[in-house]
């Protein structure tokens, strides 16, 4: 389950593992009890000298349900995974809480750019702050993020939130999510966008309110921190903050 | 079936030269073959190219043996290969035209298809098809590398794609490809319908059969969007519209919807030849009726229909309308319900059988000990709520290589070790057949087992080296052993090649039937010469009358007139011919 390899990072993580594990056990009960029953008859059916297979059809209601029972108990299976899984959907792409705060997320060959609210919370205002390849939250805040992209499909995806969306030029998109654990994690794109597609990892670094305020602040002022918000005592992360003095 | 006697007089038996022979000819048998090693060859560079960007996985940055060091534009142009030419160059001509062509007119008791010529004219527009796709290796930019689904914007500028003669090189490739299997189409579901042996009623046709021509009525009715999408990108490539450009009004979102819509039903197209590959084989070495032939051929027909509603399970968040991703949800599951059905009847099949671990055996059983992990895995993906984090991860990766490896060559191999005495009239060595066997389903596993858990672990697609991500560095031993897997389930097939060969002009002589199997090709010479038949079948029963109770034998060949109570000989065929 993602949750073994991944932290789970977001508000909508958890929803998210706990679907695959329900998906997983659901499969993986039917999945072995097929491979179980398959590799019991090749052993109970092996060719012995004068055994002569049996003649069955399997034309008559009575040999049918063999196969017909499974296939009802599948098909309940499949709603009740399929009810779970839009669910699940809904609540990450669909209905989501009120935004607390919005930022941009503008993707192009082969870079991120990030367009932060700035001190006033207000986007597309004076004190916006723009960065490159680093995207600054607060943990506990519902973030609404435009999505944006320059030139050709990107896709804005954050392993640890369980979040992933496509970046299509000439639209915007809107997606958004709640940090719920502090830290600095992967952001990737997961759509091929042609020969940097690997070259395009960004980090979003998610900090306590009081830090995300000093660094708001300090990136506000024009001057570039030195050690991002959230980086583990004695690394210097080499801020990439590109404050445009507005 | 008047027009047996006429087409087979036609045909004339004068000496031929090796060109008319081999190159120009109208043929069935001759054509699949064209296929069949055509598409084998291109499985060695579709091979080739895997190991080349797999051992940049593995081992980022250094030399790879025969390639060099692998460049991020080498690592794009590499896997779109692969997979456009796994999918369009392999999977497609064997399973579909391959065996279509060789079984088809040999299978329902005629002498060849309905339009030899055009069939030839198949084969001739595939190869053309070959050609241009092989020379993208060798033109400025090297072959294209937008991935093999070729999303524009990217795959439209080639300011964004870096190979601007490869992106329209791979249109046209692909253009001609469909055009070839549109031909065939038409040949194999008109031959069908047409040319069935006296007394063969619909439902006493073989299940290969019925799916080949099921998976012939898909494509034929998939594929139409793609070629008008693919006509609009060529336009945006070299003539400046804009059918997918923002900026000039387009959508590129479009795009992925003629893509999938033919995209999705196609991998019904290739899957269901080879569920028909492995109920032949089944049925035979369990000497069992297939259970329940008619469940199978509307479960088949149920999954063909439904395979057209599903396509956006693709673009989940690709930008679509989040609403849309609910209906395509509740589609993808219930095709679920037919390809269980049609799995549960498989393995039903076994139940009371005499089962026999030929070499064909082992790999259609084979195909359902495998298929059942990609089907299962699946079901992840198409729970729109799932896939929000699997998406295009390896674990997309490996489901979908958990269908198409089974399909493309597990299934193709069951198909060639039980044809081969058929297509050839020699028998292939069993033993090596089944060390190229275990080496290869071995391999095969330990490739996808640990790339399941890189996906899990956030292992995006199609980057070309990992260092970048901190969070996905410690997946590194698990893509190492992928790419053993890899070495592994290469370093055995030189044995298939060299059986294969060996075989072909050395291996025992093969009886008409040696097999001792039901369906009509069995009655025909190993191999089967021009016009095929001695004498023109008659059909008096279904296709898999295994161990009917009251017979010495445990088989009774479609052919042979009846003696059983209630089926006087010649009666079935006098109410249908």
């Amino acid at each position: 389950m993602p949750s073994w390899f991944m932290q789970q990072a977001s508000s909508f993580a958890p929803d998210v593992d706990n679907l695959i594990l329900l998906i997983t056990v659901i499969v993986g009960v039917w999945f072995v009890a097929a491979e179980a029953i398959f590799f019991w008859l090749i052993w109970k059916f092996r060719a012995r000298d004068g055994v002569k297979a049996q003649y069955v059809a399997g034309e008559t209601p009575r040999e049918k349900r063999w196969v017909s029972w499974p296939h009802y108990a599948v098909l309940v299976f499949d709603i009740l995974i399929l009810v779970v899984a839009l669910r699940v959907w809904n609540d990450i792409k669909i209905s989501a809480p009120p935004p607390e705060e919005r930022i941009r997320v503008v993707a192009q060959q082969w870079a991120w750019t990030f367009q932060h609210a700035g001190p006033d919370g207000e986007l597309d205002t004076a004190d916006d702050i723009r960065t490159v390849d680093d995207m600054h939250v607060e943990v506990g805040k519902t973030y609404y993020f435009d999505l944006h992209s320059r030139d050709v499909l990107h896709s804005f995806s954050v392993p640890v939130f369980r979040l992933k969306q496509d970046a299509v030029p000439g639209r915007s998109i809107t997606g958004w999510f709640r940090p719920t654990v502090t830290g600095e994690f992967d952001i990737q794109c997961a759509e091929i966008c042609g020969i940097g597609h690997g070259l395009m990892p960004a980090r979003i670094i998610v900090a306590t309110p009081d830090e995300h305020q000093a660094w708001l602040s300090a990136a506000a002022s024009g001057a570039v921190p030195a050690v991002t918000a959230g980086a583990a005592p004695g690394t210097a992360v080499v801020a990439r903050a590109e404050g445009d003095g507005q | 079936m008047s027009g047996h006697a006429a087409a087979h007089a036609d045909h004339g038996h004068h000496h031929q030269s090796f060109f008319q022979k081999y190159l120009w000819s109208t043929d069935h048998k001759v054509i699949g073959m064209q296929y069949l090693f055509t598409g084998m060859l291109m499985a060695l560079i579709g091979g080739f190219t895997v190991y080349v960007f797999r051992m940049q996985l593995a081992f980022p940055g250094e030399s790879v043996p025969l390639w060099g060091t692998v460049t991020a534009s080498d690592y794009n142009s590499l896997v779109t290969m692969h997979g456009s030419i796994m999918i369009f160059w392999v999977a497609m001509p064997v399973l579909i035209a391959a065996f279509g062509n060789f079984l088809i007119p040999l299978m329902l008791g005629c002498d060849d298809m309905v339009f030899p010529k055009l069939n030839r004219l198949s084969y001739q527009i595939f190869l053309i098809s070959v050609l241009v796709i092989l020379s993208s290796f060798f033109v400025p930019g090297g072959p294209f590398g937008g991935a093999w689904t070729a999303y524009p914007p990217l795959s439209a500028d080639p300011a964004y794609n870096a190979t601007p003669w490869g992106a329209t090189l791979w249109l046209v490739a692909v253009a001609l490809e469909f055009v070839a299997f549109l031909l065939g189409g038409i040949n194999f579901v008109t031959t069908a319908m047409n040319s069935r042996a006296p007394g063969m009623k619909m439902f006493d046709v073989p299940i290969v059969i019925w799916m080949i021509v099921l998976a012939s009525l898909v494509f034929m009715a998939s594929v139409g969007p793609l070629i008008a999408g693919a006509v609009m990108l060529f336009f945006d490539q070299r003539l400046g519209t804009g059918f997918f450009d923002p900026a000039a009004g387009g959508d590129p979102v479009l795009w992925q919807h003629l893509f999938w819509f033919f995209g999705h039903p196609e991998v019904y197209v290739v899957l269901l030849p080879a569920l028909g590959i492995v109920a032949e084989v089944m049925t035979t070495f369990s000497r069992k009726k297939l259970f329940a032939y008619k469940t199978v051929v509307f479960t088949a027909i149920a999954t063909s229909i439904i395979s057209f509603f599903v396509w956006a399970h693709h673009q989940f968040v690709a930008g679509i309308d989040p609403r849309m991703a609910g209906l395509f949800t509740v589609t993808t599951l219930i095709i679920s319900v037919p390809i269980a059905e049609m799995m549960f009847v498989y393995i039903a099949t076994l139940y009371g059988g005499s089962i026999r671990l030929t070499t064909a055996m082992l790999w259609a059983l084979a195909f359902i000990a495998e298929f059942l992990i990609g089907g299962v895995t699946g079901i992840f993906l198409g729970a729109a709520g799932a896939d929000v984090y699997f998406h295009d991860t390896y674990f997309v990766l490996a489901h979908f290589h958990y269908t198409f490896f089974p399909i493309a060559f597990i299934g193709t191999f069951a198909g060639l070790s039980y044809w081969f005495p058929k297509m050839f009239g020699r028998m292939m060595n069993e033993t090596l057949g089944k060390i190229h066997f275990w080496g290869t389903v071995i391999g095969f596993n330990l490739i996808f087992i640990p790339l399941f858990l890189t996906g899990s672990g956030g292992d995006h697609r199609r980057i070309f080296d990992y260092s970048l991500f901190p969070e996905l560095e410690y997946l590194q031993p698990l893509r190492i052993l992928a790419t053993v897997g890899l070495l592994i389930l290469i370093a055995f097939q030189p044995v298939f090649i060299y059986n294969f060969i060996n075989s072909m002009f050395r291996g025992k002589v093969a009886e008409a039937n040696p097999w001792r199997a039901n369906t009509l090709e069995w009655v025909a010479p190993s191999p089967p010469p021009h016009g095929n038949f001695a004498e023109m079948p008659v059909v008096y029963r279904g296709p898999y009358e295994y161990s009917v109770e009251g017979r010495d034998e445990d088989y009774w060949p479609q052919n042979v007139p009846g003696d059983a109570p209630g089926e006087p000989a010649g009666q079935s065929a006098g109410q249908v011919a």
